[in-house]
């Protein structure tokens, strides 16, 4: 395997040291981005539990099957993603190519149904600080949507920021300048970041979408 | 030791091009290190002016020159740079840049082109920064405190909360660089608990910086949301919480304190054993004791809160959690003072700042008890007493710290000593200095005046008058080593491979270290601190 992996730098001895530092290095990014979210998540937990009546008639306001549909198409390009990524580490071309076009063309999908629903909710009112009056009475409520558009909005840009990273894998993989299975180790990279991008959504649907329901 | 690690004849890093590129483009750790030293530097000397007016104008009762728009923008802007843009990276960017991977036997970290890049990012922040206080300056203190900061303030919040929440990152990626460099390039023998107790620190450090920036990052992102977009999470009026701001803003603040101050105790064990010529006492207990910092930072942040609305309870556990954290504090106190039992203690200029970083800290760590505890919370809050407590702590021991680090390896840096009583005098100046700065304020606080206002009844006037006259000192002391020290580059004493005497790999190469730091790597077949030194050729005594 060692020998199937990209030149070392300098201050490596071996390649799989090399290896293990970068697989390192993404999984303490994650756990730095996790925070990130944390922050988020944490402060809709506690309005959860403070204002439930408010949380409640927010929570009702937002579109449960289009989210459904969102999560759903997410959790497939996570498949893709994970199959590009074996496909990948057993060299197999053609299967990484296809999953890897396949990944993306869901995560745009899930962008689109995303700007649909701010669109749609823009219209009823939704945004608090512009567009028509806000129709509920609870103040609580303006923080919940305050913290929704904030929260979905962040998740969309990490999600944007994966579409670019494996759309750049495939133009890389077409141009051949993504050599398999010796680059394996790049798409792993790129699929983890998805995949964590991916997990986020899955604790934002329901904090956002179900438990106040 | 062993010969593996033997001198070698190629050419230091300093020589290794000479252009600015070779400089702003490098990605040895060691010139990035350099790089950091000189934009903190000037960093230091911004805040250090914003310090030195306000200790002018507070000379009087009925302020010197300034309007009270203008004392608030000074205050914030000292606050703002002293904390992000010096006290943060102070210790772990430079000194940890230059020695992390020397300590462990390595070549370089193990991301040369994101350290380079943190470095960059670090600067582009300094820019909104230093732009902030040129177009106008904020007036929010360094806290930013919403919902002032988001609806009423008629500063420029948004350069500077952009600046700050960039300078983020640069912390973030140099946190991620050394937990993974000392994770994975550890030379062959060098076991974790074999590492110098400044590896272990430099490493608790990381882990903060990486979990609690994130959380800073997100604080800030509301401040702009809300600012910008009128999105309201703070502001009562569009349905925020205001109380929400401070939590999350010490959520990472608090743990900001331990990114502050754990390095100054990296350092501190450093310049112990190399002075006292003693293993460090209790190794594992000081390198657990960072851990346990590390974590525990996390779980107090409510003590900034006990009068902003927090519950009984919740302030009861924040209290004694807050408590709880004074003891491995406290052990490391304990452990370097019983360094010094039956050592070979020698007072260089080093060992002052280390003795005063002792002083400074026990008086600072005592007095965070008094405010850790909540009836006396109440009283003190808000007054001089919180501004003594946490300078005490943060300049007199993590400065402190950061001057004895300096003059420390500083000929391992450049290759020159220092003039040694010049180093001396400035270590005693510091510390007296600090002392007749700060003493004065915890009065002050316990008198009860209020901190960030410029006026004041005229009963305060001699200790505001005294605490001005420490100030004065210690701006000539902190403006000495820019001198000697410049002057030593060029006509300094050439220094040796191991001036000091001192264990450690960084002490087994030559000084200015060559560009690849060793020239095969080290096998590692001792413990830390091996004192006394065999083969060294420092003359010393047996121990008896
Ligand atoms: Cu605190």
């Amino acid at each position: 395997m060692s020998d199937a992996l990209p030149a070392v730098h300098e201050q490596y001895q071996v390649a799989t040291q090399q290896l293990a530092a970068d697989r390192l290095g993404l999984w303490v990014f994650l756990a730095s981005e996790a925070m990130l979210f944390g922050a988020v998540f944490f402060s809709l937990a506690v309005y959860h539990y403070i204002h439930p009546a408010a949380m409640h008639a927010a929570t009702d306001q937002l579109d449960l099957s289009m989210g459904a549909v969102g999560t759903a198409v997410l959790l497939s390009s996570s498949t893709t993603m994970a199959l590009a990524v074996k496909a990948a580490g057993e060299g197999r071309r053609w299967e990484t190519l296809v999953a890897l076009i396949g990944t993306v063309v869901l995560g745009l999908a899930f962008e689109a149904i995303k700007v649909h629903d701010w669109f749609d909710e823009f219209g009823k009112g939704l945004y608090p600080p512009a567009g028509p009056p806000f129709p509920l009475p609870q103040p609580a409520a303006r923080l919940f949507f305050h913290l929704y558009f904030v929260s979905t909005g962040l998740h969309a840009v990490h999600l944007a920021v994966g579409i670019l990273l494996v759309a750049g894998l495939v133009i890389m993989q077409v141009s051949g300048r993504l050599t398999l299975p010796e680059r394996m180790v790049t798409v792993e990279m790129v699929g983890l970041y998805w995949q964590f991008v991916d997990i986020v959504w899955i604790f934002l649907y329901p904090t956002l979408y179900l438990v106040s329901r | 030791m062993t010969a593996e690690a033997k001198a070698l004849p190629s050419k230091s890093y300093l020589e290794d091009g000479y252009t600015l590129s070779s400089w702003f483009f490098s990605t040895d750790h060691k010139r990035i290190a350099i790089l950091y030293f000189v934009s903190i530097t000037l960093f230091f000397f911004v805040g250090g002016a914003a310090a030195t007016l306000i200790r002018l104008e507070l000379l009087s009762p009925t302020g010197l020159f300034l309007s009270n728009d203008a004392y608030n923008r000074l205050f914030t802007i000292h606050g703002v740079v002293m904390v992000w843009f010096f006290l943060i990276p102070s210790i772990p960017n430079t000194f940890g840049n230059f020695l992390i991977p020397i300590m462990i036997g390595a070549k370089d970290l193990a991301f040369p082109k994101l350290n380079l890049a943190s470095w960059w990012i670090f600067v582009l922040a300094g820019c909104f920064v230093i732009a902030a206080l040129l177009i106008g300056g904020v007036d929010t203190g360094w806290t930013f405190y919403a919902p002032f900061s988001t609806m009423f303030s008629n500063g420029y919040v948004v350069p500077a909360v952009i600046g700050v929440f960039i300078a983020g990152f640069s912390t973030i990626l140099t946190g991620l660089n050394f937990i993974v460099t000392i994770h994975k390039l550890r030379a062959p023998g060098m076991t974790w608990f074999r590492l110098p107790l400044f590896v272990w620190a430099i490493y608790a450090t990381s882990l903060v910086m990486v979990l609690a920036t994130p959380v800073l990052a997100t604080t800030l992102m509301l401040i702009f949301a809300e600012r910008v977009l009128g999105l309201g999470f703070f502001d009562p009026k569009l349905g925020g919480d205001p109380v929400l701001y401070q939590h999350l803003f010490w959520f990472y603040s608090h743990p900001a304190v331990y990114i502050m101050v754990l390095p100054a105790m990296a350092v501190m064990s450093e310049l112990m054993s190399a002075f006292c010529k003693r293993r460090v006492f209790g190794y594992k207990v000081v390198a657990y004791s960072s851990l346990a910092i590390a974590g525990l930072g996390f779980l107090v942040w409510g003590h900034h809160m006990f009068v902003a609305g927090e519950s009984v309870y919740a302030g009861l556990v924040f209290s004694l959690l807050s408590f709880s954290i004074a003891v491995p504090s406290a052990i490391k106190v304990f452990n370097w003072t019983a360094t010094m039992r039956k050592g070979y203690v020698s007072l260089d200029a080093p060992m002052l700042f280390a003795l005063g970083f002792i002083g400074l800290f026990v008086i600072g760590g005592l007095s965070g008890l008094f405010v850790a505890a909540t009836g006396l919370d109440v009283h003190l809050t808000r007054t001089y007493f919180v501004i003594a407590h946490f300078h005490f702590i943060m300049v007199g021991g993590t400065v402190s710290c950061y001057f004895g680090a300096l003059h420390f390896w500083w000929p391992k840096m450049t290759g020159r000593m220092y003039p040694e009583m010049l180093g001396r005098g400035t270590a005693l100046m510091i510390f007296f200095g600090f002392i007749l700065t700060f003493m004065p304020q915890f009065i002050l606080g316990w008198l009860g005046m209020p901190r960030r206002y410029h006026l004041y009844p005229p009963e305060f006037q001699v200790l505001n008058v005294l605490s001005s006259a420490g100030a004065s000192i210690l701006a000539v002391a902190y403006t000495l080593p820019l001198i000697y020290l410049g002057w030593s580059l060029f006509y300094g004493k050439r220094a040796g491979a191991n001036p000091w005497g001192a264990a450690g790999l960084e002490w087994l190469i030559p000084s200015p270290p060559p560009r690849e730091n060793f020239e095969t790597v080290p096998v590692v077949t001792w413990e830390a601190y091996p004192y006394p030194l065999k083969p060294q050729p420092v003359e010393r005594k047996e121990t008896p």
